[in-house]
C-alpha cells in the first residue's frame, strides 16, 4: 500500500514561508491572493495490505517523527 | 463574537493572581476588573514582567558608577560608555520555557527578542552569545535513563538549530558562549541569550510616551493568537501537561525582524519625528502600551479594531495578551507621520496608526469605539506587589570524603575520560552550526576564553553606506574598539554554596576576560531558580544575588540590566541556581588580544595561583560519585585581584603568548585544553609539586588561577612581574612534542599521545549527538 502524509503549520501558528509567497505572488500582480501557507507532503511505499496495526504504526511515525505537534498538523491518506 | 466570562475566583487563581492581589487590582480600578483588563493584570503581574519576587533581592546589585550611562531597569537595555562619544548596550535574556516545550522556535525567538530589546536601544547589534544548560545527553548513574538522554539530545539539537537559524538568517554573529549539562536540567534546559550593540551617546533612545496628541504607530508582522500569555506561562513550573497548555507556540521570523532593525535605526537617524520605541516581547501590546505610558507620566489610547491581525474574530484578551514577535510601538511626533510612514515603506513594513499619547495617566484599550480596559499605567506597570518571599536554608550538601573516591590507577585514563565530558568537551558541535563570523569583526573565533570582536565605529554610525564615497575622497581610517565578552555561572558550585559559587561566576567571567587582554566594564545577569515560594529556593536565590553583587562591587563590573527566570522546576525538582554571569571588557590595544592555546614548541608555561587542594565541588568527584559533594574550594577577592591584576599587566608588556582560565575540570584540563585547543596541537611536559593525592592536585577547582605560556627569554621578565603584584606564579613546564606528560614530584603520572587527548576533547559531543 502507499501512504501520503500532508504535513502543515498549524492554522494558528505564524508561517513566515507562506506569507513570503503570498507577498511575491501579489508582487507579480495577482493581488487576489490573500494568503498562502507551505507544508510538506510525504509519500511512503509500503509492505503489505492495510491492516489496523499498519494503521496505527503510521499514526506513530507522523505523530512522533514526521510533523511536530506542537506546531504543525498532519493529515494521513491510505491508498490500497 | 463570545461573551466574556465571569470574573469567578477560579478565574482570577487560574490567572496565577491572588486574592490579596485581586484586591489591590480592585483598589486601583476603584471597581472590579473586565475580563480583558484582569489579563492585563495577570501578565503584567507575573514574576517574568514585574520580578516581583525577586525585585526586592535585585536592588542590591550595583547598577551605577564607571561608565554607566543608562541604567538597569530604566530602559529596554543598559548602555555603558566605551569611549570617544561610543557607548555599548547589552543585555541577557532567558527564553527556557518556550525552549522545553519547543526548542527551535523557542529558542529562535529568544534570540529575536533579545535583539530587539538592544536596537530599540538605538544601538546596531554586532553580536549574540548563549548560555545553554541541558540534562546528560547519555544514560548514566545520575539517574539518566536512555529516553531521557533522547530527549535531552534532541533539545540540544533544537535549541542549537534554531539560535544558528535566527541569528544566521539576521546577520548577526554568535560569537559564543557556554553550556553545561547536569541532571537537574533534564526537562527544564536554560537558554539565556545575549545580545550586544553599539551607538554614539547621542543615540540613546528611550522607550517613552510623551506629548499628548502624538501618534502611536504599530509596525511589524500582524497579531496572531501566539503564545497566549507565555510571560505568565513562564512564571509557572513545567508540568507533563505544559505542552497541550500552550495555545499556540510563537514562531520567529528573522527576516522580518532584519527590516525592522533596519527601519528602526533609519527613524532613529531622524530625531525629530520620533519620541520613543517599544519593543513588544513578552506581554505585547499590554506590556508595550502601560510601560511606554509610565516611563513617559503620560497616558496612551489605542484601538483595537486598527491593530493588524493575522486570525479572524480575536478578541480584545487575545489580542492584548498575544506574543507575536517582530513587532515594535512606536510613538511618533505630531506632524511627522508621512516621514515615519515613508521610512517603514521604504523597508517594506506597514506602520499602522492605532492610537494616541494621552496626558490622563491611562493605558485606555477600545474595541470597535468600546472602551475594553481602561487602568492607569504607572500602578499597573510600576506598582505590582513585592515580595520579600520567605527563606530556608536548605539542607546542606554533603562533604566529600575522599576515601569514597580511590586514587585511580590510571591518571591518563581518567584525565581522557574527563575530557570526554560533554561539559568540558570542544562545543565545535555547537558552534560551527552558528555564522560566527558575519560582519567580518570576529576576532577571537568561539572556543577560547572569551570572544572578542572589533568595532569599526564609522561603520556603525547611522547613515553609514548611505552616500556614496566619491573616488577621489581620501579614505578615512575608522576608529577601532575591541570588546570581549565572557559569560560564566557553575550550577554545581552554586548549589553547593550558593553564595561563594555566584561569587565565583563573577570572578570568573572577569578572568576570562583578562586572560583574553581585556579589563572588565560592566555585566549583565540572568538569575536561573526554581520556585520562589519554596523558602530553600528562596534563600539560594538571595545568597546568589549578595554574592554577586557583593563581587560585582569588588571587580567595579556593575549589573546593566539582566533577567531573572523563576518556576524552573520539572517534576524531578528544581535546578541548581544558575546565575549566569555575562561580563564585557575592553581591550585598550590589538596587540593585547590574547589566545588561550600554546602558540608552538619551546614556551615556558607558568601557572598564575594557587596548585590547590581538594576536590570538593569539581567535576572529576561529582562525575565519579554520580552526586554532587561539597565543600568548595576556598576563594578570596584579594588573590583573585592579584592573579587577574599580574596577568593583565603581563599581557600589556608583551609577555603573554597565551594565557588560559582554570577552572572546571581542574589544572590538568585547563594544560590539555591549552594543548589542543590550536590548529594544530602542541605537546608539552609539565612537572608539580606532590603536596597532595594525585588526583587532588590535577583535577581540584581552585579558583584564581590562570595557565600562562610566556617565549623562554621572557620567563624571567614575566616571573618579576607576578612577584611584583603579589601574585603565586610557579614554573610547570615547557611546550612541545607530540605528548603531553605530568610528572607529580618527580614520578610520571600521564604520558599520552596529544593526538588522542584531542581525539577524546575535540570528538565527544559530536560523536554523541551524531548517534
Amino acid at each position: 500500500m502507499k501512504a501520503r502524509v500532508t504535513v502543515m503549520p498549524k492554522k494558528t501558528v505564524l508561517d513566515p514561508q507562506g506569507k513570503t509567497v503570498a507577498k511575491a505572488i501579489r508582487h507579480l500582480g495577482m493581488e487576489r491572493v490573500t494568503e498562502a501557507r507551505v507544508g510538506k507532503v510525504i509519500e511512503l511505499e509500503i509492505e503489505g495490505g492495510e491492516t489496523n496495526e499498519a494503521r496505527r504504526k503510521l499514526e506513530e511515525i507522523c505523530r512522533d517523527l514526521l510533523s511536530n505537534p506542537v506546531i504543525e498538523d498532519y493529515r494521513l491518506e491510505i491508498e490500497k | 463574537m463570545p461573551r466574556d466570562p465571569e470574573i469567578t475566583p477560579e478565574l482570577i487563581q487560574k490567572h496565577g493572581i491572588t486574592p490579596e492581589e485581586y484586591e489591590r487590582i480592585r483598589g486601583i480600578l476603584k471597581r472590579d476588573p473586565t475580563f480583558t483588563e484582569l489579563g492585563i493584570f495577570s501578565v503584567m503581574w507575573s514574576e517574568h514582567c514585574s520580578y516581583k519576587n525577586s525585585r526586592l533581592e535585585l536592588r542590591k546589585f550595583p547598577t551605577s558608577g564607571g561608565g554607566i550611562l543608562v541604567k538597569a531597569g530604566e530602559e529596554n537595555a543598559g548602555v555603558v560608555d566605551i569611549g570617544d562619544g561610543w557607548a555599548i548596550a547589552f543585555k541577557i535574556e532567558s527564553h527556557n520555557h518556550p525552549s522545553a516545550v519547543e526548542p527551535f522556535q523557542g529558542a529562535a525567538t529568544g534570540v529575536g527578542g533579545i535583539i530587539r530589546d538592544i536596537f530599540t536601544m538605538g544601538a546596531r547589534p554586532v553580536l549574540c552569545m548563549d548560555s545553554l544548560r541541558f540534562g546528560p545527553l547519555s544514560a548514566g548513574p545520575d539517574g539518566t535513563t536512555e529516553d531521557l538522554a533522547k530527549r535531552n539530545r534532541r533539545l540540544l539539537a533544537g535549541v542549537v538549530a534554531g539560535i544558528a537559524h535566527y541569528g544566521n538568517c539576521i546577520g548577526l554573529p554568535t560569537v559564543g558562549g557556554e553550556i553545561a549539562f547536569d541532571a537537574c536540567y533534564s526537562g527544564n534546559p536554560l537558554v539565556n541569550v545575549v545580545c550586544l550593540g553599539a551607538l554614539r551617546h547621542d543615540q540613546i533612545r528611550k522607550g517613552r510616551a510623551t506629548g499628548a496628541g502624538n501618534p502611536v504607530y504599530y509596525v511589524g508582522a500582524a497579531t496572531g493568537r501566539d503564545g497566549l500569555a507565555g510571560a505568565a506561562f513562564a512564571s509557572r513550573e513545567l508540568t507533563e501537561e505544559s505542552k497541550e497548555d500552550r495555545p499556540a507556540v510563537q514562531v520567529g521570523d528573522p527576516f522580518m525582524e532584519k527590516l525592522l532593525l533596519e527601519a528602526c535605526l533609519e527613524l532613529f537617524a531622524h530625531p525629530e519625528a520620533v519620541v520613543g520605541v517599544q519593543d513588544m516581547g513578552a506581554a505585547g501590546l499590554t506590556c508595550s502600551t502601560c510601560e511606554t505610558a509610565s516611563r513617559g507620566h503620560s497616558g496612551i489610547e489605542i484601538e483595537l479594531d486598527l491593530v493588524p491581525q493575522r486570525e479572524p474574530g480575536m478578541s480584545a484578551y487575545e489580542t492584548m495578551l498575544s506574543e507575536s514577535q517582530e513587532r515594535m510601538l512606536i510613538i511618533a511626533r505630531k506632524g511627522h507621520e508621512k516621514e515615519v510612514e515613508r521610512i517603514f515603506e521604504k523597508w517594506d513594513l506597514h506602520a499602522s496608526r492605532i492610537g494616541e499619547v494621552t496626558s490622563d495617566g491611562f493605558m485606555r484599550v477600545k474595541k470597535g469605539g468600546r472602551v475594553v480596559a481602561e487602568i492607569p499605567a504607572r500602578p499597573l506597570a510600576d506598582e505590582a506587589p513585592l515580595y520579600a518571599r520567605e527563606a530556608q536554608v536548605p539542607a546542606p550538601v554533603p562533604g566529600l570524603n575522599l576515601r569514597d573516591l580511590p586514587e585511580p590507577e590510571d591518571l591518563g585514563a581518567e584525565l581522557e575520560d574527563l575530557l570526554a565530558d560533554p561539559t568540558l568537551a570542544s562545543k565545535n558541535w555547537v558552534w560551527r552550526q552558528y555564522d560566527h563570523q558575519v560582519r567580518a569583526g570576529t576576532c577571537v573565533l568561539p572556543g577560547s576564553d572569551a570572544a572578542v570582536v572589533r568595532l569599526l565605529l564609522d561603520e556603525l554610525a547611522p547613515g553609514f553606506g548611505s552616500t556614496p564615497q566619491t573616488s577621489n575622497a581620501t579614505p578615512r581610517i575608522s576608529p577601532v574598539k575591541y570588546l570581549a565578552i565572557a559569560s560564566d555561572c557553575n550550577g554545581a558550585h552554586c548549589r553547593i554554596h550558593p553564595r561563594q559559587g555566584a561569587k565565583m561566576a563573577v570572578a570568573e567571567a572577569c578572568r576570562n576576560l583578562v586572560c583574553s587582554g581585556a579589563h572588565p566594564l560592566a555585566a549583565t545577569d540572568n538569575l536561573n531558580f526554581g520556585n520562589p515560594h519554596k523558602p530553600e529556593n528562596f534563600w539560594r536565590l538571595r545568597e546568589c544575588v549578595e554574592g554577586m553583587a557583593e563581587a560585582c562591587r569588588f571587580f567595579g563590573t556593575p549589573i546593566t540590566g539582566g533577567n531573572v527566570s523563576l518556576y524552573n522546576e520539572s517534576p524531578e525538582g528544581a535546578v541548581d541556581p544558575t546565575p549566569v554571569y555575562c561580563a564585557v571588557g575592553l581591550i585598550e590595544d590589538e596587540k593585547h588580544i590574547t589566545t588561550q592555546e600554546f602558540k608552538g614548541a619551546g614556551d615556558k608555561v607558568f601557572l598564575v595561583g594557587d596548585l590547590g587542594q581538594g576536590l570538593g565541588g569539581s567535576l572529576y568527584a561529582i562525575r565519579k560519585l554520580a552526586k554532587k559533594v561539597g565543600p568548595l574550594p576556598p576563594f578570596d577577592f584579594e588573590s583573585e585581584k592579584r592573579v587577574q591584576d599580574a596577568v593583565l599587566a603581563a599581557i600589556r608588556a608583551g609577555l603573554v603568548r597565551s594565557a588560559h582560565d582554570c577552572s572546571e575540570g581542574g589544572l590538568a584540563v585547563a594544560l590539555v585544553e591549552s594543548c589542543v585547543s590550536g590548529e594544530a596541537p602542541v605537546g608539552g611536559s609539565f612537572r608539580l609539586p606532590a603536596h597532595a593525592r594525585a588526583d587532588e592536585i590535577l583535577f581540584n577547582e581552585a579558583p584564581s588561577r590562570i595557565v600562562v605560556s610566556v617565549a623562554e627569554g621572557q620567563a624571567e621578565a614575566f616571573a618579576k612581574l607576578c612577584a611584583e603584584h603579589g601574585a603565586p606564579c610557579l614554573e610547570i613546564g615547557t611546550t612541545g612534542g607530540a605528548e603531553f606528560s605530568v610528572t607529580l614530584g618527580g614520578r610520571e603520572a600521564i604520558r599520552r599521545p596529544v593526538a588522542s587527548l584531542r581525539a577524546a576533547w575535540h570528538d565527544s559531543l559530536a560523536k554523541r549527538m551524531e548517534d
